[in-house]
């Protein structure tokens, strides 16, 4: 490679960053298996919540619909996060992970570029959900802006859960492993008040529910979508901060488990 | 100048299991040098090591006088590697998978794309770089995996079983690939189980068996070291093997050794053509029918064989994942 340009210095975490978010990125769209399945799945658990288990369901309040359309999609995070945990194995089953650390990048930067770019590709999922949501009866108790806001919080909710499904991916070694690994997150969907109300659970499930992260982010973005926050106990802003928090020890204690896995190979 | 890889003492545990053991190895610049060995010796271990992928628990590991544990990054810009799976993406197209590499060595988009191009070319997959990788053939992905461990224009070159799994025509292919890299200054570190791939590529080898080097040199020097010449003789019926082997060992030279499955005896022999002339007029005495009689050089795994007392393998056995005790 005499002639070859010379390289130029190491690639900045930034960079660095962008270049693997884009892989992730282009094999997501260019995979079609990977979009429509997870979007067929996802219009067809909102359909059957809605009509086969909305009917018997009491959200007290409120329409289900318009109760189920903000939890259904605050926790489609997780489902479609599993994807990421076998992606993630995937790679480095594969060597591509071995590939990367012995390029000369900073080791923080794959996995940043993954939880990115697999919290962007969410965004087609959380959209068509969105969309069916309206179609089938959802409508916005508050104002556009909130609705926004409340959009951009699950984008944010989801990047945070991505370091969880990445750390799993890691340590599950297969891919297959990690989809079974991911599936145990399960429960924080279905213990939370994304699809009952918790006080319709006995004592002690409602006190977990209560109290799990997914319950205080599926609040803070139903808070915001339905505009009254009487049925829910505290302001908006008291879930949303509590949201955050979680969503902030779930970066930071995910992050550094996953960075330093990842260090280690 | 500081040798290329200099290792020293290198132990790597994993668990009860050291995959090595007190490896000792220098690589000289200008060298392709083949590490050979069977499953299990360490071969991966130790790429993995030179890679910065893995940390030595004991000895000192320098690539172009630095350090794989204290300074991993300047090794990393100096070295590229292609595993034993080719770690590309099939969701992009040839050239793409290659500018991405290129960018990761903190090239700009002009010289990734420049590299990229100039690389491709050299593998010879500039009419398929717009295609997607996952309509790749096997050999052409394993091309582009080291390709892609090339567009960073490294000093060194680290290939993990690089012909593991291919035909035989992808074999050759990929060899001509790599050895037009080496005749630009690229040095090359390689393992195999293929002894003719080492023959054909390596200037030098070192053969490490359970981790350890048990042996150094290049290719002919190994080959002196197993006997000077080979007598080989094939028989019809395989009913005379034993018959043959008991006349063989009247001649001055090892034990002769029976290989029932191709009807043949081979014996190494310190002299030449006289012996061989000996060995005739015995087996002239005997009614039997040979196929064949010949004498050779030593073939590597029968150096393999003098050296460590075992065969090497000829197939690798499917691994569900890579080998990191391997």
């Amino acid at each position: 490679m005499a002639t070859a340009t010379l390289t130029g210095n190491k690639a900045s975490l930034s960079a660095s960053t962008f270049v693997i978010a884009r892989r992730t990125f282009l094999k997501f769209i260019r995979t079609p298996q990977l979009v429509v399945v997870g979007t067929v799945q996802g219009a067809m658990f909102l359909l059957i919540f809605r009509y086969v288990f909305g009917g018997a369901i009491k959200a007290g309040g409120v329409s289900y619909v318009n109760f189920l359309v903000p939890g259904f999609i605050t926790t489609g995070i997780i489902w479609q996060g599993m994807m990421s945990a076998g992606g993630v194995a995937e790679d480095y089953e594969q060597g591509f992970f071995d590939r990367l650390r012995s390029l000369p990048i900073p080791r923080a930067a794959v996995l940043t570029g993954r939880a990115l770019a697999d919290s962007g590709t969410q965004l087609w999922g959380l959209t068509i959900m969105t969309i069916i949501g309206f179609g089938i009866g959802f409508r916005l108790g508050g104002s556009v802006a909130n609705g926004i806001l409340a959009f951009a919080l699950i984008v944010l909710f989801s990047f945070a859960f991505e370091w969880v499904f990445i750390t799993l991916g890691l340590y599950a070694g297969n891919a297959q492993a990690a989809q079974g690994m991911s599936l145990m997150l399960v429960p924080f969907t279905f213990v939370s008040s994304a699809f009952v109300p918790v006080t319709s659970m006995p004592g002690p499930l409602q006190a977990v529910a209560a109290h799990q992260p997914v319950t205080y982010m599926v609040d803070a973005v139903r808070s915001l979508v339905l505009g009254s926050t009487e049925n829910l106990g505290h302001t908006s802003g008291y879930y949303v901060v509590r949201a955050l928090l979680w969503s902030a020890a779930l970066v930071l204690v995910f992050g550094s488990i996953a960075v330093n896995r990842y260090r280690k190979g | 100048m500081a040798a290329t890889i200099e290792a020293s003492g290198v132990v790597k545990r994993f668990g009860k299991t050291v995959a090595l053991n007190g490896l000792d190895l220098v690589a000289e610049h200008g060298e392709i040098l083949a590490v050979l060995g069977p499953n299990g010796a360490g071969k991966t271990t130790f790429v993995r090591a030179v890679a910065t992928l893995i940390q030595p628990d004991e000895g000192t590991l320098r690539v172009f006088g630095h350090d794989v544990v204290h300074e991993p990054g300047e090794v990393r810009q100096n070295i590229g590697l292609a595993g034993q799976f080719a770690a590309i993406e099939p969701a992009m197209t040839g050239r793409e998978n290659l500018e991405m590499v290129a960018r990761l060595f903190g090239q700009d988009k002009r010289s990734a794309r420049a590299n990229t191009t100039k690389v491709l070319e050299q593998m010879g997959l500039s009419d398929a770089a717009d295609r997607l990788a996952r309509g790749y053939s096997g050999g052409m992905r394993r091309k582009l995996d080291l390709g892609a461990s090339l567009v960073g224009s490294p000093r060194l070159l680290l290939l993990d079983e690089p012909t593991t799994g291919l035909d035989p025509q992808s074999r050759i292919d990929l060899w001509d690939a790599i050895r037009s890299l080496v005749d630009e200054g690229t040095d090359v570190l390689l393992t195999t189980q293929y002894l003719d791939e080492a023959d054909r590529l390596a200037s030098h080898m070192v053969v490490i068996n359970h981790g350890k080097a048990i042996a150094a040199g290049t290719p002919a020097e190994l080959k002196q070291s197993a006997g000077r010449s080979v007598i080989e003789v094939a028989v019809r019926e395989r009913d005379d093997l034993a018959e043959v082997a008991k006349v063989l060992a009247q001649v001055d030279g090892s034990d002769p050794h029976v290989d029932e499955s191709t009807r043949r005896v081979t014996l190494t022999v310190e002299g030449g053509i006289e012996l061989l002339r000996g060995a005739l007029k015995h087996l002239e005495a005997l009614d039997i029918t040979l196929d064949d009689v010949a004498l050779r050089q030593p073939k590597l795994d029968e150096v393999f064989l003098a050296l460590t007392g075992r065969e090497l393998e000829e197939e690798e056995p499917p691994k569900a994942r890579k080998g990191r005790g391997a």
